[in-house]
């Protein structure tokens, strides 16, 4: 029997690992560790040639050092000679170390790859099983590049090992998930789809897995692999009488390899063939009919083995989504596993059940066991197993059923846990809103929710409530009622407030003929708020103020004195203190009529997605979240896209003047507010914007954008994903001082919401025949046409120069290539079939082609390729 | 597909580190972090699967040691248990009762064993006794000096490959 000290121990690597162990402190951990450390290095340094033993010994050092969290930046080199050694053991830990420690060092990838093309070549299957380990586990481009086409070859070669076999599948099923351009495609991928019907099951497990994910990527080119599939699996399911031998992992035959399969069939849609689909069924049934057989060991290997091959049974069932009969099967199944004692099965269920209540056929039957979930939420002692409750709850809601669990999970956010609670709340947001039928019931749901767990609702959660207040009047009275009952509260949360300042500066005169709320009431009790909130709230109850001066002129005189005070006139926040100033200017000089268009009830906001949705979507990740129909879109059905997702990404002191998207909304107060207050300072004369050098810089990045006789801008510019950095370069062309320098980048409005430019503040002085260097930080949030202008002002000399300049940030700098099959490529290309997106354009050439020069360019192109 | 596994102690010492895809150390010691600190703690007979990011995640306590596997979202949660119980029985069947010390001071081997089961992030062989025999050929091939083995290459060069590698694998069984 093998014992630990078996094999060559290395007593010194067991010494220096015991030392470590005592060391008392992480710094004699760190003294030791330098010690050997600098050991190592002259060892290896050293002018005796160390012996593969002592090599092999020192390595294995670095690597346990390494593996306790330590840089090593040197010992590549011994490991290369000890994997090119022909002893096994050297050659191993060569291999490791080469594995644990990836280096980009090409010298060192030359040698490394030799190493293992020998290893390849030398028909030594436990080294061709080192070296293809090797390229699996470090996967770079370089490998692929030297061995994806070598690898299939002994992938289907006809004498090749088992093992290797093995191995090489895996290896190459790395290589085409690092870098599927390198891995051709040939007549070796009929031959691996045959290999599902080899007589080693380890080798049909290990081609499974390579033809599943190559299938996901062409299903064409291995449809043939279905019914090879099926015959299997059909004979590891339902023959009892085969003998697995070792594949059988406590009682149940075969568990990986009949997953792998049911993975494969995911890829494809259920068969039409009628045979192999009955076969397929009857599998199936089989396997759920197991499930309800006794267990034949008490063993929890035995019963995790056999679920696991029934959860992914179930998973096709699912993905075919064709068979009633199956699909409540599974449905009851799992509703057995609700109320299993196992955690864990509990737990697949609940998550297995959020894919099933998105099928029309299961819908009904999964809602049926809405009680036990709801009391998943409230007993299950797991967070995850709860959190999996309120995934399948909010997935099984339906109208019938969404005032139930709506308000059950409104009561379990009371304890839920912290890590969660945002989540819960968006998505009571966003049934609440969903499943609507009167909408008296979605703002106290939502005003629940504030009072709950104000801290976790988002912005995007109150805005929404304010968006469906404003475009639906019959809610508007009940609204500002129940805020103001809401605000009575001695605490309120902030979020409270912010939506109660809101919605009783435009609807509080609907609740203004009672007296217990008449308007000074309101006012009062708004106000009495004001001092405990943040600066955006305070921003915006300033507008409530005045929009309350409009509705009720009886409290003109109050408000007046509040925003007269120091302590508002004064404020120390400039957005606070303008405010005050221009709405108390406002409501002394401007008359009635003018009052009452400039503080207008809010327009409806047009009809989008709800930005909740989109917040939830981006949370939990893509494809997390069932299918919304067309009702759940948005209040009115509409189906209109966001496009305000990213509005409060916008960060300036402003923000909470869009926050309602109104810079979208056709606000009719904005205009006439700028031409009240307008006389003091005109904008700047507006100048010619200066694009002559633009197209130069379509495909480059630096160079000169513009130049006079003061003053030359060069850029420079790079451009990662959706980021770009611009180097501005401004060149005082003259011996004098430029004074008062200033740069800053305009963008149309349009632009301002697809582009954000950021630029760092310039020092207002360049000195004669100096060079000053801003940098300016862009961000694509989406695609554009315009570019954003660069507006310098400067004195030169006492007079005021003016330029602008557009600047080539244009949306090709954002363009990242991608990588795809020439068969995905054409099947794009072959559907932009619309006459419109077709062009051809004919033109003559400027210059005439000169023949001896075309053919110099080729030849030196060419003979770069070579 | 597996995206890593990782072994690490009650203190959360990081005993054995595995990952199936290229990622950089500021990565690695980042997840490392965030498993040790997630999965230390959960309360005793908690489910043994937890969602990170877009992995499930899936951990299991054997004796002082957790092992830890963050799996891709597809993946079959509880054969992904299995799977670290694969690995315990055949490091328990390699080093007999195996614990903390042995995969300590024997990490080298508990990462070849590791690599003879898994490999690409995903499952090699299952059969454990096939895993078992080809750990034991090589550790034989260690204790065969060399130059034998070389003579024995040289003997069997006109061979055809299989017979060569039953004699490697019957030396092996020779040890049982």
């Amino acid at each position: 029997m093998p014992a630990v000290s078996k094999g060559d121990g290395m007593r010194g690597l067991a010494v220096f690992i015991s030392d470590i162990r005592n060391c008392k402190s992480k710094e004699a951990e760190i003294k030791r560790i330098n010690k050997e450390l600098a050991n190592i290095r002259s060892k290896f340094k050293g002018d005796k040639a160390l012996d593969g033993y002592s090599k092999k010994k020192y390595v294995c050092k670095l690597l346990f050092i390494f593996l306790l969290g330590h840089d090593i930046d040197f010992g590549h080199m011994e490991a290369v000679n000890l994997l090119s050694s022909n002893k096994y053991t050297e050659k191993q830990i060569g291999y490791l170390f080469i594995s644990v420690l990836v280096n980009s060092n090409s010298d060192l990838i030359r040698l490394i790859n030799n190493g293992i093309k020998n290893d390849l070549a030398s028909r030594n299957p436990t080294f061709m099983n080192l070296a293809l380990h090797c390229i699996a586990n470090v996967g770079s481009r370089e490998m692929a590049e030297a061995f994806a086409s070598e690898i299939p070859r002994v992938l289907v070669a006809r004498d090749t090992m088992d093992s290797v076999k093995q191995s090489a599948a895996l290896c190459l099923l790395r290589l085409n998930r690092t870098s599927p351009d390198l891995v051709p495609m040939g007549e070796w991928t009929a031959r691996v789809v045959h290999l599902l019907n080899d007589q080693h099951l380890g080798v049909v497990t290990a081609a499974t897995s390579l033809i599943t994910t190559l299938a996901q990527k062409n299903p064409d080119d291995f449809k043939t692999s279905v019914s090879l599939a099926v015959a299997r699996l059909s004979r590891i399911v339902t023959s009892a009488s085969i003998d697995l031998q070792d594949y059988t992992y406590y009682f149940v035959a075969a568990p990986w390899l009949s997953v792998k399969l049911l993975r494969l069939l995911q890829c494809y849609p259920p068969p039409e063939d009628a045979a192999l689909r009955s076969r397929l069924t009857e599998c199936l049934e089989t396997i759920l009919n197991k499930a309800q057989e006794p267990p034949k060991s008490k063993k929890v290997q035995h019963s995790n083995a056999k679920n696991a091959v029934l959860f992914e049974a179930i998973a096709l069932i699912i993905h075919h989504d064709s068979e009633p009969t199956l699909l409540v099967r599974a449905c009851n199944q799992l509703g057995q596993f609700l109320q299993h004692r196992e955690t864990n099965l509990r737990y697949l269920a609940l998550e297995s059940m959020c894919t099933l209540a998105s099928s029309e056929f299961s819908h009904e039957a999964v809602k049926t066991h809405m009680e036990t979930v709801i009391n998943a939420l409230k007993t299950e002692r797991d967070v995850s197993v709860r959190q999996r409750a309120v995934d399948l709850l909010y997935a099984m809601c339906d109208r019938s059923n969404a005032k139930q669990i709506v308000a059950e999970m409104l009561s379990y956010l009371e304890t839920a846990d912290y890590s969660i609670r945002e989540e819960i709340v968006l998505k009571v947001a966003i049934l609440a809103e969903k499943y609507a039928v009167d909408y008296t019931w979605y703002v106290d749901t939502i005003l629940n929710l504030i009072r709950i767990a104000g801290d976790y609702v988002s912005e995007e959660v109150w805005y929404r409530v304010i968006q469906i207040v404003i475009n639906r009047d019959d809610v508007q009275g009940y609204a500002a009622k129940t805020v103001f009952e809401a605000l009575q509260a001695p605490a309120c949360h902030e979020n409270l407030v912010k939506v109660g300042g809101y919605i009783l500066g435009e609807f509080g005169n609907l609740i203004a003929g009672d007296s217990r709320s008449s308007p000074l009431v309101q006012f009062n009790l708004l106000h009495s708020k004001f001092h405990l909130c943040s600066v955006p709230t305070r921003a915006l109850l300033l507008s409530a103020y005045i929009k309350f001066i409009n509705l009720f002129p009886e409290v003109k005189a109050t408000i007046q004195d509040v925003l007269r005070s120091d302590s508002q006139l004064r404020n120390a926040d400039v957005e606070l203190q303008q405010r005050a100033v221009e709405y108390l200017r406002l409501s002394c000089i401007a008359s009635t009529d003018i009052l009452a268009t400039v503080l207008e009830e809010m327009p409806p906001f047009p009809e989008r997605e709800s930005s909740i949705l989109a917040k939830l979507k981006k949370k939990k990740g893509p494809g997390k979240l069932p299918d919304m129909d067309d009702s759940r879109r948005s209040v009115n059905g509409s189906t209109e896209h966001s496009e305000n997702t990213d509005t409060t990404n916008k960060s300036s002191t402003h923000s909470f003047t869009d926050v309602l998207n109104l810079n979208s909304a056709p606000s009719s107060g904005a205009n006439l507010l700028i031409d009240v207050f307008s006389e003091s300072s005109a904008p700047p004369a507006a100048t010619d914007v200066s694009e002559e050098n633009f197209p130069r810089f379509v495909c480059k990045n630096n160079g000169v954008i513009y130049e006079n006789q003061l003053l030359q801008i060069g850029l420079k510019s790079e451009y990662r994903q959706n980021l770009g950095r611009m180097y501005v370069f401004y060149g005082n062309k003259t011996s004098t001082q430029f004074l008062s320098f200033s740069s800053s980048v305009s963008s149309s409005d349009a632009l301002k919401s697809q582009l954000n430019v950021h630029s760092k503040a310039v020092d207002p002085v360049i000195e004669g025949g100096a060079q000053m260097q801003q940098i300016l930080n862009i961000e694509c949030v989406s695609d554009f046409s315009d570019a954003p202008v660069l507006n310098i002002q400067f004195r030169y000399g006492g007079a005021l120069q003016n330029i602008a300049v557009k600047l080539p940030v244009m949306l090709n700098k954002f363009f990242q290539p991608t990588e795809m099959m020439s068969q995905d490529f054409f099947q794009r290309w072959k559907q932009l079939g619309a006459p419109q997106q077709e062009v051809q354009k004919i033109f003559k050439a400027k210059h005439p082609m000169d023949t001896e020069v075309a053919k110099a360019k080729v030849k030196r192109h060419k003979s770069l390729w070579l | 597909m597996m995206r890593f596994m990782l072994l690490f102690s009650r203190q959360g010492k990081l005993r054995l580190q595995k990952w199936f895809t290229s990622m950089s150390e500021r990565e690695k010691k980042k997840i490392i972090r965030d498993m040790t600190t997630m999965v230390l703690a959960r309360q005793p007979r908690s489910c043994n699967f937890m969602q990170w990011k877009d992995l499930k995640i899936v951990y299991k306590r054997y004796a002082s040691l957790y092992f830890c596997l963050g799996v891709e979202s597809q993946e079959n949660e509880l054969l992904a248990l299995e799977i670290i119980h694969r690995y315990v029985e055949l490091l328990d069947k390699y080093f007999g009762n195996v614990c903390e010390l042995d995969i300590i001071f024997n990490f080298e081997k508990a990462y070849f064993i590791l690599d003879e089961f898994l490999m690409g992030g995903e499952i090699q062989e299952t059969s454990k006794q096939i895993v078992n025999r080809s750990i034991e050929a090589s550790d034989m091939l260690q204790e065969v000096r060399f130059t034998d083995m070389h003579a024995q290459m040289h003997l069997v060069k006109h061979c055809d490959l299989h017979l060569w590698c039953e004699h490697v694998t019957s030396v092996a069984w020779l040890s049982v």
